[in-house]
């Protein structure tokens, strides 16, 4: 049988438009991995062990945190939330979730400073403050071990969309995205490094690179440095859009805070 | 504040060897790194660790900036006898912290 | 397929970019001196001791995921008995700003006689662990580990 130059050169559009779409095709659910199995021995073993981990510094002081009396209204997460290990526990796992006052959904960071303006009558923490990091890394902490499970619904489903977008779109400089490094050639090296699947299964974790406790946020600020594009600000709609896409396609993995990485 | 974390057995037999492990909240700042705008940071880290075991020496360790920050110490010591082990972190710009960890040695 | 220059461009640097052969990076002059600086530092912990090879084991990840935080263990073979103990154990580097990295004091109520802690490594290079012996003689023993940079950092790549 033999095709006409028109219908050839549709079969032809057709083959590059589907090997152009199986190009950022998402990592099918059963070959997801963590980045925790990309590092070297000794370093999985320093997250591995409460001993060890120097995240457990900061979730200490979270507990200290936890505890302590703020704001005008004089009250401590305790007051209202009583043994974090209970009350806490699967919430991060949970997060970013719908919030019907701001009719968004909003990050664990956030929902934190709703509770401190809110309900304690204090001033918000500052993004990437110790005292912020310290409270997130112990909310965080209460799920370990649970998997990731962030509710997609009508609600969430179109912010859910905006963080995908945002995951596939060419940005910057180097007019990469996302999904060309980590969906499509997670596992090969870049400047010395494995690239992971980035996943945000950790967060906040110990960057040895920063040495010290960071958020996702503040990664995300990486990534895009490196890629040559404009990193939107911590706590951006565009940052949370996309942290709740990047803990869907995570869901169903086990939250590991506080992860240590490189 | 945790500045610092003990991590050892509240027991042990008498002659026993435990393990410690110990880490400290210190950016271990090494003096080599500079600013945006190229000036220096001066250095300031933890210059020494000290473990003493109902007021004896039994471990001490000099720190380098080659040190990382966050340092973990990790160590054994006999367990001889019931009492206190005492660690001291002791460093720049008078940088001091001391945890306390109760054993008991049967 | 790459449909665009752009694409095939990155996928040939990604598919290339092997780590490099573990060659250190270090000025020439720089890495001279550093290496005197060790040599020195080598003197004043043992002065004009003879430093034999064994007995120590200094463990380090051969390949490390990042230089500002490589996991390091020290570990000597020793009874350590009033008569018979590990007095001191020393850490040094060649190519670091400064050879001294630790040193650690102390006796047979150390049980074993190890340290495990975290250090800096600003090259690849050889790491050297030395032991005093309560009787006056020196062992070491050395490491070699690789470094390379991290990708996506926050002042960008240099």
């Amino acid at each position: 049988m033999s095709f006409s130059a028109g219908v050839r050169f549709l079969l032809l559009a057709a083959a590059c438009f589907i090997s152009a779409r199986a190009l950022t095709a998402e990592i099918p659910l059963g070959e997801r991995r963590s980045g925790y199995e990309l590092m070297a021995r000794e370093t999985r073993a320093i997250q591995d062990d409460d001993a060890t981990n120097p995240g457990m510094l900061w979730v200490l002081d979270g507990e200290a945190l936890w505890n302590k009396k703020a704001g005008a209204a004089d009250r401590s997460c305790a007051d209202c939330h009583g043994d974090a290990r209970e009350s806490m526990k699967a919430v991060a796992a949970r997060y970013p979730a719908f919030d019907t006052a701001r009719g968004r959904p909003v990050n664990l960071e956030q929902r934190i400073n709703g509770c401190r303006t809110g309900r304690q009558k204090a001033a918000p923490l500052a993004y990437e403050s110790k005292d912020l990091l310290a409270l997130s890394a112990y909310v965080a902490r209460q799920s370990h071990g649970l998997p990731i499970r962030v509710t997609i619904d009508e609600r969430t489903r179109p912010f859910l969309a905006a963080g995908k977008e945002t995951f596939h779109r060419r940005q910057g400089q180097l007019n990469l995205s996302c999904a060309l490094c980590h969906d499509d050639n997670w596992g090969k090296h870049l400047a010395g490094s494995v690239i992971p699947q980035a996943h945000p299964t950790g967060y906040p974790l110990y960057r040895l690179e920063w040495q010290g406790l960071g958020s996702l946020g503040r990664r995300l600020r990486n990534c895009l440095t490196g890629m040559r594009a404009q990193a939107p600000e911590l706590g951006s709609d565009e940052f949370v859009d996309l942290e709740l896409y990047l803990m869907w396609r995570a869901r169903e993995m086990k939250i590991e805070t506080p992860a240590v990485r490189p | 504040m945790a500045r610092a974390v003990v991590t050892m057995p509240a027991q042990a037999k008498r002659g026993e060897i435990i393990e410690i492990k110990t880490l400290a909240q210190h950016p271990m700042e090494t003096g080599f790194r500079r600013t945006q705008t190229g000036e220096l940071i001066p250095r300031d880290i933890i210059r020494r660790f000290t473990c003493t075991y109902n007021g004896v020496e039994v471990y001490r360790a000099d720190l380098h900036p080659a040190i990382a920050a966050n340092p973990l110490i990790a160590f054994t010591t006999i367990a001889t006898e019931t009492g206190t082990l005492t660690f001291q972190w002791v460093g720049d710009n008078g940088y001091t912290v001391t945890e306390i960890a109760p054993i008991r040695v049967e | 397929m790459p449909t665009t220059r752009r694409e095939f461009l990155i996928f040939a640097a990604v598919s290339l970019a092997a780590p490099a052969a573990a060659e250190a990076q270090l000025d020439p002059n720089l890495a001279a001196s550093r290496k005197a600086a060790f040599q020195e530092a080598l003197r004043r912990v043992v002065g004009d001791a003879q430093v034999r090879r064994g007995r120590v084991k200094l463990q380090l990840p051969p390949l490390i995921d990042n230089g500002n935080s490589v996991p390091l263990s020290v570990a000597v073979e020793s009874p350590m008995t009033a008569a018979d103990h590990v007095k001191a154990i020393h850490v040094l580097t060649e190519k670091n700003p400064l050879p001294d990295v630790v040193s650690v004091a102390l006796g047979p109520r150390a049980g074993r006689a190890s340290l495990a802690t975290r250090v800096r490594l600003a090259d690849t290079q050889t790491v050297t662990a030395i032991a005093q012996m309560s009787d006056g003689s020196f062992w070491s023993d050395s490491a070699e580990v690789v470094v390379t940079l991290s990708a996506c950092l926050e002042e960008g790549l240099i």
